[in-house]
């Protein structure tokens, strides 16, 4: 029964982000990265903000994940969260720019302030983006 | 008497304003195309949320949670979905009465008024009531950190017992043709959606989707099991416990959505019309126009004439 392939969905309110068969999954959790194998016990868990991974093939891809929940099943793994990107759809530039924004923006304010938690998130996803995009280059230049 | 160039500057001027409609039609018609897979694209997840959710509360012994707490309603925040612009039809208006109307029959209980969209702001600013809070710019591009925002806001007003009871007012989307004023309880969050017998897919109270759910890509939903032992990586009430926001951040969102399809249906229809009756009123002023003409070249046919035979006579 035990089958050798996960599926993987990624869905967020704006979009289904990702529909596919994978060999492995590894997710972001709240309390720490969370590998998911083939048969893996069923599990639901809340998510942080990080980076997802999963195996196709020989290929891994990457994906960013910005708060949510995930449901493990032996046979798939359903991710909702309220953000979420390919690495290959993250633009470098733009999000270099965002991240600089917010940092400008982080260091003219006091923590008490209703905006800070707003910059604070947008340092935390441009960051977060920065890496996975840097996933993909760093795949990209070893493949080369 | 107008003369000949008043009907030509008249012609003109119709027809560049028809120009305008028909451009704005055509914008509608794309935002509605666009606002449409908006609506599509988040069901999916409104569901996986809402399925997450039911098979946490299965599990737990009590599902409280202060958004599920009934209160005697005695104050209540009724929140107005509108559009930023008009040129939309009846479309604000319709939303406006329907908000005038709940709050005169809700006269009794304190209300407070969140405004979501430009219409709806300065429509009802001018009444008695008192603002909870304003959003606008919301319905051209539907964000769902907006959603989260305005959940958030609502759920914080309810949590610490500001207001009993959240209703929205909004046109929900049936399609191009139709939009729906709904009134719906958003809080407290009705203690049957939580059951997980409950047959309907999105589990949204009575949910009339514009096209059917099997039309729908991607169905996540894995049939026919309802209960799975879970490992919860986190106490199950946590977990419980944050995904109730999560429903209503859904529910938001669904309902802006909801409501910025709507309105470009309704901008694009009022728009089509629009286009239609320039050009009636074009055909009308042409063919008043040459029956001037004409009657021109009569008088001066008959001058010619006459003017002939009283040469030759």
């Amino acid at each position: 029964m035990a089958s050798e392939n996960i599926e993987l969905q990624v869905v967020t309110p704006a979009r289904h982000v990702l529909q596919e068969t994978v060999q492995s999954v590894e997710i972001p959790g709240k309390e720490g990265y969370l590998g998911v194998l083939p048969g893996h016990a069923p599990l639901i868990t809340e998510l942080g903000i990080g980076i997802m991974a999963y195996r196709k093939g020989a290929e891994t891809r990457y994906l960013t994940v910005i708060n949510g929940y995930a449901e493990v099943l032996p046979d798939r793994v359903i991710v909702l969260a309220e953000l979420s990107e390919r690495a290959e759809e993250i633009d470098i530039a733009r999000t270099r720019e965002a991240q600089e924004r917010a940092q400008a923006a982080l260091a003219k304010i006091s923590s008490g302030d209703p905006d800070w938690q707003h910059a604070s998130f947008a340092l935390a996803r441009a960051m977060v983006r920065l890496q996975a995009a840097s996933k993909v280059g760093a795949a990209a230049g070893a493949h080369s | 008497m107008p003369t000949l160039i008043d009907y030509r500057r008249r012609i003109r001027s119709v027809k560049s304003t028809q120009q305008i409609t028909r451009a704005m039609k055509f914008v509608a018609a794309a935002k509605l195309r666009r606002s449409q897979e908006g609506v599509f694209a988040a069901r999916p997840y409104a569901r996986e949320i809402l399925r997450v959710l039911r098979s946490a509360a299965a599990r737990m012994e009590s599902t409280a949670h202060p958004l599920l707490e009934r209160r005697p309603e005695e104050r209540i925040l009724l929140v107005v979905l509108t559009g930023d612009r008009s040129l939309c039809g009846a479309f604000n208006a319709n939303v406006i009465r329907r908000a005038t109307t709940f709050l005169r029959e809700n006269s009794s209980k304190k209300a407070q008024i969140l405004a979501i969209g430009k219409k709806g702001r300065s429509a009802l600013k001018r009444g008695p009531w008192e603002f909870a809070g304003e959003y606008v710019n919301v319905s051209g591009n539907v964000d769902f950190l907006i959603a989260k925002e305005i959940a958030g806001k609502i759920a914080e007003l309810y949590a610490t017992r500001e207001v009993d009871a959240v209703y929205a007012v909004y046109n929900e989307f049936k399609n191009v043709m139709i939009q729906r004023l709904r009134t719906q309880k958003l809080l407290p969050i009705d203690p049957t959606v939580l059951e997980s017998g409950s047959p309907e897919a999105t589990g949204m109270p009575a949910t009339s989707s514009p096209v059917n759910e099997d039309a729908m890509p991607h169905d996540l939903s894995p049939s026919g099991k309802s209960l799975v032992d879970y490992i919860y990586e986190e106490p199950v009430s946590d977990i419980f416990n944050g995904l109730v926001p999560r429903y209503l951040e859904a529910e938001v969102f669904r309902t802006l959505l909801e409501s910025s399809a709507a309105e470009w249906a309704a901008r694009m229809t009022a728009m089509d019309s629009a286009t239609r009756n320039a050009g009636e009123l074009i055909d009308k002023v042409t063919l008043e126009m040459n029956k001037i003409r004409q009657a021109g070249i009569t008088k001066e046919l008959i001058e010619i004439v006459s003017g002939a035979a009283s040469a030759t006579s």
